[in-house]
């Protein structure tokens, strides 16, 4: 009993309404890399915070070493040996690796100091990071080694790590897993969270499955198959999205030489992308977060206008053409970040509806709203895309990520597309709502849509694409087909692993 | 130990309630205050609110409450307009006096000719006047990114020297004496902005004012342009997604803003005024700004909150004079009423937890 770690027996915690974690027990060894599976909302973030100090549970217990264990806060789970990397870094772009850390220490040592030690730090776990880098200028998964190594210098007993891979190419998850590893062979205890399979079958010892906030089972990952572990976390069976074959249609989108700068300071400009997509062809994009993926939507939303003859639709020079005019040709988009940019986060479904859907939805007539037939249309999304709300009153704020990511997306396909651009279609979407939006966008290319995903995801983009292009420092690698890729050829194409030169693993 | 937990909606029964919370919190606290400088709060506070309503002289006041409450909505209309999308024209007392001038030089130009159109042409030179000061700030923010906030108030300086200028120089009164001023539009029938009935106060800034609060209604509420403006408020990047044209907007907004203290500025100069002074101005687009915002940015609530800003001016200034209550007395008063109005609209956002603390 007193040989584990960490021992949570019936930890309960309720919100107003839910009940996010109910009657929890989990332990976990000193050395053992332990996987929390569950879709969102299982309850994983909330176990997770009781751990590390951040929500206070309402019932049950916690143990450490045998010792009842209740952080008053993070800095008492810091103190208790708990280090975590969230899945959003907090970290200051214009600040050095080494100030940035600095900066989340209690009693930080002198600069020189810091520096030395995070140089050895990252040599001891082949992290490569200089600490006189600034962060800015950094890729997520050197970022990502921020985060970690800030962890890592208070010599953890616990570490936890928050869906680390959703930023990272295949080249920098080995060398994450390495780091995993030999952390763990060191008696660091990992209790990992993560919601792809093959990811923790190849990583973990042990998992613990939640859903709506119960343990539903415990599994030893490598010999579980993945669809096992899905299903036991969906509750059913998993559909596969399927789709009829087709031949390839006319090309409806060309970018010849596609350049523009980027709004934001440090944002990545779009380099002389060439490409073209076909009716009925769905064109997977894949790379790293930061390699231009919001400036290439913005730049087909028409957020960001473009030179004449960088850019033809339907036999159209559209540079030009503002977000308005782009969706009367067809042209419809669904950016990544729902809150602020997709959707208005105080405003009602309603009007997040007449938001894109005015003009083709017929929802206006000579300047003015027709707001109950934009309720109907918000009805309609809702109905058409399963929205978990209780109307379409309700604010967009009020809704989980996966709920509002089904209303933006339906919002976007319910309007017939003739090219649909998405962005990160399914992040931090469960996996059965993200087989629904998939499934989705298969049968509007089935119909003739062009639909270009824009995705981190692989797996998702190898299930669903015809043809592969991956983004890397604003260029975009020129397309192949989909089927017979390998792991190695995408994370080449996705510009192998970043900072690698002073690597020494 | 209290803590503030964001609620998932805005409460709409709060976002009614607290302005009735507010002023009945400042019929405490400024009844207390009144009370320390040695005052009957009771008789302090029925000065303020009750004479001018109902009291004895009530038919003197309440002409009152409409002439300075219509230039105070009028121009705070036009400010929620842009304050709603994130424009902030701080300017709107100099886009006044510039209403003002352009209004009453097209006036004095005809003098001393009869004719119906006079008027008509005065209150479209009064709006252009305060529509081309409010560009000015428009204009740079759109070609050269300047911050409209300064470049407006500012103007407002520039504007005061024009107005001394004006009243000095070229719209100086011949038959004046000497003396600084125009001649007194009162007393040139055609471009005089008289009272509709007589003695009621009603003249056509109140019209206007009136139909601002109608026509900023359904802006907002039923037509893209509101729409429009109300997302690019509350989040900028999804209103360039929606196909907001963020320059366009500034332009609108800005220029809507100008136009409508020009023609409160008009209103004033042809009548409750009469002419154009070194002093013309007093204020009421600054205070304006509060209108607005005690209005919570909403027609109906600005056409209330101008009625009550004015109530307050008037009764003050009766509690003044009746009571010798100091004015810096019925300052604070005034600014009681704007603080705990916004204290309290954070319970509309937010909601109070007593009790231990815990993160989400």
């Amino acid at each position: 009993m007193t040989d584990y770690l960490l021992d949570l027996s019936g930890v309960t915690k309720a919100y107003p309404g839910v009940v996010a974690n109910d009657d929890v027990s989990l332990r976990i060894a000193p050395g053992e890399v332990h996987a929390l599976l569950g879709e969102n909302g299982a309850g994983k973030s909330t176990l997770v915070k009781m751990i590390y100090g951040l929500v206070k549970p309402d019932a049950g217990q916690m143990q450490m070493h045998g010792q009842s264990y209740a952080p008053a806060d993070p800095h008492a789970a810091r103190q208790a040996g708990v280090g975590m990397v969230f899945q959003h870094f907090s970290l200051f772009d214009a600040l050095s690796v080494a100030e940035n850390i600095a900066l989340g220490m209690e009693n930080p040592p002198k600069m020189r100091e810091l520096s030395q030690q995070i140089r050895d730090v990252s040599d001891t776990y082949g992290l490569p990071l200089s600490p006189d880098r600034i962060v800015g200028d950094l890729s997520a998964g050197e970022r990502q080694r921020v985060e970690i190594i800030r962890c890592l210098l208070q010599e953890p007993k616990l570490l936890i790590m928050d869906e680390p891979t959703s930023v990272l190419t295949p080249q920098e998850v080995e060398i994450l897993f390495k780091t995993l590893r030999k952390l763990s062979a060191e008696g660091t205890a990992i209790l990992y969270i993560s919601h792809k399979l093959e990811e923790i079958r190849s990583l973990c010892d042990s998992a613990t499955i939640l859903r709506l906030g119960k343990v539903v089972g415990h599994c030893t990952p490598r010999e579980t198959s993945a669809r096992d572990m899905a299903e036991m976390m969906v509750g059913s069976a998993l559909k596969t999205p399927t789709r009829e074959s087709k031949e390839p249609g006319k090309v409806v989108l060309t970018l010849d030489k596609l350049s523009a700068r980027s709004d934001s300071a440090f944002g990545m400009p779009l380099r002389e992308i060439s490409v073209e997509v076909r009716c009925g062809e769905v064109l997977g994009i894949g790379g790293v977060a930061g390699n231009g993926q919001d400036e290439l939507l913005n730049a087909l939303s028409g957020e960001t206008l473009v030179s004449p003859g960088m850019l033809t639709f339907d036999g159209r020079d559209i540079g030009l053409f503002g977000p308005t005019a782009r969706r009367a040709l067809g042209v419809l988009t669904a950016p990544e970040e729902r809150l602020g940019h997709a959707a208005v986060p105080d405003m009602s479904l309603t009007e997040n509806a007449m938001l894109t859907g005015a003009a083709r939805e017929g929802l206006e007539r000579g300047g003015m709203l027709d707001w109950a037939k934009a309720r109907s249309f918000a009805e309609k999304i809702i109905e058409a895309f399963d929205v978990r709300t209780p109307g379409p009153g309700n604010a967009a704020r009020s809704l989980s990520g996966g709920n509002l990511q089904k209303f933006v997306i339906g919002r976007e396909v319910l309007q017939r597309p003739e090219l649909l651009v998405v962005n990160q279609p399914t992040w931090g979407v469960d996996a059965s709502a993200a087989a629904a939006i998939r499934q989705a966008l298969l049968d509007l290319a089935s119909g003739g849509t062009a639909v270009i995903v824009i995705s981190q995801d692989l797996d998702e983009l190898m299930e669903i694409s015809d043809n592969f292009a991956a983004l890397n420092e604003g260029r975009l690698s020129p397309p192949r087909p989909a089927q017979g890729l390998t792991v190695e050829e995408i994370g080449l194409m996705m510009g192998g692993a970043h900072g690698m030169e002073v690597a020494d693993v | 130990m209290i803590r503030l937990e964001k609620r998932p909606q805005p409460s709409r029964a709060l976002s009614l309630s607290t302005p009735i919370m507010a002023v009945l919190a400042t019929f405490v606290f400024g009844g207390l205050l009144f009370a320390v400088l040695g005052k009957d709060p009771v008789e302090a506070l029925q000065t303020i609110f009750w004479q001018p309503l109902f009291g004895e002289y009530a038919f003197y006041y309440r002409p009152q409450l409409l002439i300075k409450g219509a230039p105070l909505v009028l121009i705070a209309i036009g400010l929620s307009l842009g304050f709603k999308a994130g424009i902030w024209n701080i300017g709107a007392e100099g886009q006044y006096i510039m209403g003002a001038i352009f209004g009453a030089a097209v006036g004095l130009a005809f003098y001393p000719a009869e004719g119906w159109y006079i008027f008509p042409l005065m209150v479209f030179a009064g709006a252009l006047g305060g529509w081309a000061w409010a560009m000015i700030p428009a204009f740079l923010k759109v070609r050269f990114g300047t911050n409209e906030i300064l470049v407006s108030l500012m103007l407002v300086y520039v504007a005061e020297q024009f107005l001394a200028s004006m009243s000095l120089g070229l719209l100086k009164n011949p038959e004046g004496y000497g003396f600084p001023g125009s001649r007194n539009l009162q007393q040139y029938m055609p471009a005089h902005n008289a009272e509709l009935f007589a003695g009621s106060g009603m003249h056509w800034g109140v019209v206007a004012a009136l139909i601002a609060v109608i026509f900023a209604y359904v802006l907002l509420a039923k037509h893209r342009l509101g729409f429009a403006i109300r997302v690019t408020g509350e989040a900028p990047r999804a209103a360039r997604f929606s196909g907001v044209n963020p320059a366009r907007l500034v332009l609108f907004c800005l220029g809507t803003s100008g136009l409508l203290a020009g023609l409160a500025g008009m209103f004033e100069v042809s009548g409750p005024s009469g002419q154009i002074t070194i002093d013309f101005n007093v204020g009421y687009g600054f205070t304006a700004i509060i209108v607005a915002f005690l209005g919570r940015l909403h027609p109906i609530g600005i056409l209330l909150a101008g009625g009550l800003m004015a109530l307050t001016y008037i009764g003050g200034d009766i509690a003044q004079s009746n009571l010798g209550l100091p004015a810096a007395a019925i300052q604070v008063f005034q600014g009681m009423l704007l603080f705990f109005l916004l204290a309290l609209d954070v319970l509309t956002h937010y909601r109070l937890r007593i009790g231990a603390a815990e993160a989400a």
